[in-house]
């Protein structure tokens, strides 16, 4: 077990404004770039890294290879046309992007969705957190050259994303969850294929648990690293599996509880030892637990309309007033905060992405003293997501 | 650590032996999208009607309008069909949802190869593409439709109320109705091309979304001084045109327009105080016809600033919109206050003068700069069987001219009226207000080619009448007190010129029908005595000969529009002769 490495003082000292009084000049430093090139889940931001041997004693984040601006681009469009463009904001997880623009713009507009919608919702955000997860639990082991894993997981990935094809009529930009429900009704049969997707899921991830969590390599690299203190989840604003990982107790899903999760039995998943290993088997834990909600979802979901008529969307306007609207992500608590100026045009989108805190702000002060190589480890368990970094 | 720790990683060569999760397989192979998969387009364009929402919805401007060879533009139809540029469409399908004819849809074939990057900018379903016949593919739902396809209906008296009185029919939109209907229409414009006078209906539908009355009501002015008119009685062209009428019920452009006025028509001199500010010419213009078109006409050659002056052989303006159509429709208050708003803008006018007769047409050449000859179509016609000038058979426009001039005949209990137009409607709908039990209106084709409108039909059935379809009159005798009817049933033989099926006798189907009374309401023709006073060239059905661009006559500064010209039409053709009279007559006197 490696000591801990990080003091527990004074939380809310920004890392960024202590610059670290290095003499550069005196050879006993590198300074490195580790990305934006940089393969896998990762990828498209850059770390500076400056090294004393091979340890990190000063980490600067550099994002910006990714802005597309796609806050700016929703003022320039009218609520349908915001739609298709929100998806794009996080590759992995598209679907809270759709769900939470339609749904502060159902609660600006004071549209009520039908039941249904809202359990095909549940059910969709579920699906794209199993599926996001499975494939992170990949690149957490393909971090520490577990390549193998990767290939277990991203391929099971793809059997969700079959779903979603068969659902959505596409596989990564679902654009299914629209403004006053879903877009249409779930294919006949649907259920019945999610179940042998489930299957399938649960059986590699018990494969994945003899290979990676029963694993001396990867014991010895995660086990200690990246030890994230709980007093550091407020000022740092850390949410999702960080945070539990951390033993506060925090899930959207339970304290603030949104579409139909108040009628789910589930409980909030909390560790303690808030190092890379323990959040890894949280998050395999949370697959799980998607798993079963995803069953209960689908015994329970009643019939009905999936969907409630929208106003003529080309003049669609929504009264003037501000909201933020926020949902449990697989890297977090994400949440728009939506101003409307009572025009056919959104005033102002502000996209918090979960890992926007994690990996600009807490990377910068967790790297610091740990292995160059442990890096791209560091950097995949709180979960950088560089496209929702950047928006 | 621990000795599973070392061991338990081995688990995954368990796997060795299995096949790979991604296997290689040739392009040609490729594995096909799901059923609803969102792939490239595929367009009916004999379904598609170019009107542009597909275009409008992109967020990513990825879908060009363009003509396409061997689709012409025409009533409801742009010509213009999408282009779609795939280097920018995301895939999301909304263009599909918004589509109002159901015409575009998706394939699910999303794998396609080309080095030439500008083969994926084309047009669906003109450019062969080997999924055109694709049944697989993202289409439009009903529940995915982002169009209202169900109208606003519009508060009307009940029948029973009606069959009593000449209280007018339709009680118009409040505001949350016309509210919720101006907010279905989706502005393609296609309404724009289809109104003769080329009313711009999007923007004054769009000042009832934005609560901006006053400024729907300039719009109005800019095309149309009779909107309030229009508003209750027009034949609506362009909802005829509109897209959401495809596969829904189109927007219910006629009441928005009356909605406008009904709430802004009595300030309407105040709100177009600034309509007429152009410097004044000097130039005066004769317009013979106080009716639509000539008080359109007057109406803008006003506002070019040249002087104008009507001369009407009855003692009030208003032509057929005053003594063709009834009170239950239009009631002569409104209309009143209508020509109200037009003479106040500084137009001249001399009543009760008869040019041909008591003044003739070569007077007013010579003392005017120019003349636009807007006489309409008066006479109504009968038709040529035997019989025809027995006592108790009227003919529709002179019936309809008395009701108007406040007679109330009896017609007795049973009415028979033959014709299938608005005017027959008008006739029928009137005889039942009159009193009379029974109307039955005789009309020689079926339904589908009456030319009135469908809900004139509607409203009369609502109100009791009846229809007897492919019957037509052949000798009308009286018979004790009553007319006795010989009529014959008809079937439709081959389209004749105007594209209707020709009715065609069926030997030996004659049947008779009693009545008290017998309305003719079968067509008008123009009553032309002042033509040849100038040596103006007529048709051979008495209409003026004029060419149909500019309304010129082959006398120079004698122009001529309205019925009279084309004969008899509906009122929204007359207003715009009108304004197109007045356009090219103002040319004409700025080249003098």
């Amino acid at each position: 077990m490696k000591e801990r490495r990080i003091s527990e003082t004074n939380p809310w000292e920004p890392t960024w404004c202590d610059v670290p009084k290095l003499d550069l000049k005196s050879e006993r430093y590198v300074k490195i770039w580790q990305g934006p090139q940089h393969p896998g889940v990762t990828g498209n931001m850059a770390l500076e890294l400056t090294l004393e041997g091979d340890v990190v004693v000063d980490c600067r984040t550099h994002v910006g290879y990714l802005h597309r601006g796609f806050e700016k681009l929703m003022e320039r469009r009218r609520y349908i046309q915001c739609f298709p463009i929100v998806c794009r904001i996080c590759v992995p997880e598209p679907d809270y992007n759709e769900y939470l623009f339609a749904a502060a713009a159902e609660e600006l507009a004071g549209i009520e969705i039908p039941e249904r919608g809202a359990w095909i919702r549940a059910l969709v955000l579920e699906l794209t957190r199993t599926a996001f997860l499975t494939m992170w639990l990949g690149g957490q082991a393909a971090a520490f050259g577990l390549g193998t894993i990767g290939q277990w997981s991203v391929a099971h990935r793809d059997f969700i994303l079959d779903l979603f094809e068969e659902l959505t009529g596409h596989r990564i930009y679902h654009m299914y969850i629209i403004p006053g429900g879903v877009r249409h009704e779930l294919p006949e049969g649907f259920a019945g294929r999610v179940e042998a997707v489930l299957e399938r899921i649960e059986k590699i991830i018990s494969d994945i648990e003899k290979v990676m969590f029963h694993n001396a390599v990867f014991k010895a690299r995660a086990k200690g690293l990246g030890y994230i203190p709980p007093s550091w989840v407020e000022p740092y604003g850390i949410t999702g599996s960080t945070a539990r990982g951390a033993g506060v107790a925090i899930d959207v899903r339970k304290d603030n509880p949104y579409l139909v999760y108040d009628k789910l039995d589930f409980e909030k998943i909390v560790g303690g030892e808030s190092d890379v290993y323990e959040r890894a088997v949280l998050r395999k834990e949370e697959i799980l637990m998607s798993i079963r909600l995803i069953r209960q979802i689908l015994k329970r979901m009643p019939g009905g309309p999936v969907r409630a008529k929208l106003p003529n969307v080309f003049h669609w306007r929504i009264p003037a007033g501000e909201t933020y609207v926020r949902a449990e992500s697989g890297r977090g608590e994400m949440g728009y905060y939506m101003v409307s100026d009572g025009t056919e045009y959104p005033r102002r989108v502000n996209v918090r992405g979960a890992s926007y805190t994690h990996a600009m702000a807490l990377l910068e002060r967790l790297a610091l003293g740990v292995s160059n190589a442990d890096i791209a480890g560091l950097m995949t368990s709180i979960q950088t997501c560089p496209p929702e970094i950047e928006r | 650590m621990n000795l599973r720790d070392v061991l338990s990683p081995f688990y995954a060569w368990k796997r060795t032996l299995e096949k790979p999760f991604t296997i290689k397989r040739p392009v040609e192979e490729v594995r096909r999208g799901a059923p609803g998969y969102r792939g490239f387009h595929i367009n009916d364009v004999g379904k598609c009607i170019g009107c542009g929402s597909c275009s409008r919805i992109c967020q990513n401007g990825a879908i060009d309008m363009v003509p396409v060879e061997g689709i012409k533009s025409g009533h409801g139809d742009s010509g213009l069909r999408p282009r779609i540029d795939y280097g920018r469409c995301c895939w999301c399908a909304l263009c599909v949802d918004i589509c109002p004819t159901g015409s575009l849809g998706m394939s699910n074939k999303y794998n396609w190869i080309s080095p030439d990057g500008d083969e994926f900018v084309f047009t669906p379903g003109v450019d062969d593409k080997n999924w055109d016949q694709s049944s697989e593919g993202y289409r439009r739902r009903d529940e995915t439709w982002l169009i209202e396809p169900v109208k606003t209906d519009m508060p009307v008296l009940e029948p029973e109320v009606r069959r009593r009185s000449f209280e007018e029919v339709a009680e118009g939109y409040d505001d949350e109705l016309a509210r919720r209907e101006a907010m279905r229409c989706i502005e393609c414009g296609l309404c724009i091309e289809a109104c003769p006078t080329h009313m711009d209906v999007p923007q004054y539908i769009k000042s009832i979304r934005d609560n901006n009355l006053e400024e729907g009501l300039r719009i109005l002015y800019e095309t149309n001084p009779f909107s309030e008119s229009c508003g209750r009685i027009c034949t609506a062209r362009c909802q005829d045109a509109c897209p959401l009428g495809r596969e829904g019920e189109p927007v219910m452009i006629r009441w928005l327009k009356r909605y406008i006025t009904d709430r802004t028509a009595p300030r309407a001199r105040e709100i177009l105080a600034d309509f007429h500010s152009l410097p004044q010419t000097g130039k005066k213009v004769a317009i013979v016809g106080g009716g639509p078109s000539g008080l359109t006409a007057a109406y803008y050659l006003k506002s070019y600033g040249h002087n104008a002056t009507i001369f009407e052989m009855h003692d009030e303006l208003g032509g057929m919109l005053r003594y063709g159509i009834p009170e239950y429709r239009l009631p002569k208050a409104i209309l009143d206050r209508e020509i109200k708003t037009i003479l106040d803008t500084g137009v001249e006018t001399k009543l009760e003068v008869k040019i041909g007769e008591d003044v003739s047409l070569k007077d007013l050449y010579d003392d005017y700069d120019a003349v636009f000859v807007s006489i309409g179509a008066q006479r109504g016609t009968s038709m040529p069987i035997e019989g025809i000038d027995t006592p108790g058979v009227l003919v529709g426009v002179d019936f309809l001219d008395e009701i108007a001039k406040g007679k109330r005949p009896n017609l007795g209990e049973k009415v028979a009226v033959i014709g299938g137009g608005n005017t027959a409607m008008d006739v029928c709908r009137t005889s039942v207000r009159l009193g009379s039990k029974e109307v039955v209106v005789l009309y020689r084709r079926t339904e589908r080619e009456m030319p009135a409108a469908h809900e004139e039909v509607e409203e009369a059935r609502e109100e009791g009448v009846r229809f007897e379809f492919l019957t037509a009159p052949t000798i009308i005798s009286k018979k004790d007190d009553k007319l006795e009817l010989e009529c014959i049933r008809m079937e439709l033989g081959e389209p004749d010129e105007s594209g209707r099926r020709r009715p065609v006798p069926i030997e030996g189907s004659e049947f008779k029908i009693t009545a008290d009374t017998c309305i003719m309401a079968i067509g008008q023709k123009v009553e032309n005595v002042m033509a040849e006073q100038v040596g103006v060239e007529t048709t051979r059905w008495g209409t003026f000969e004029v060419d149909e661009d500019t309304l010129t006559t082959n006398v120079e500064g004698i122009f001529a529009g309205g019925d009279c010209e084309t004969g008899p039409d509906d009122a929204i053709k007359a207003i715009a002769a009108g304004k197109k009279a007045a356009y090219f007559i103002n040319r004409y006197l700025k080249e003098d």
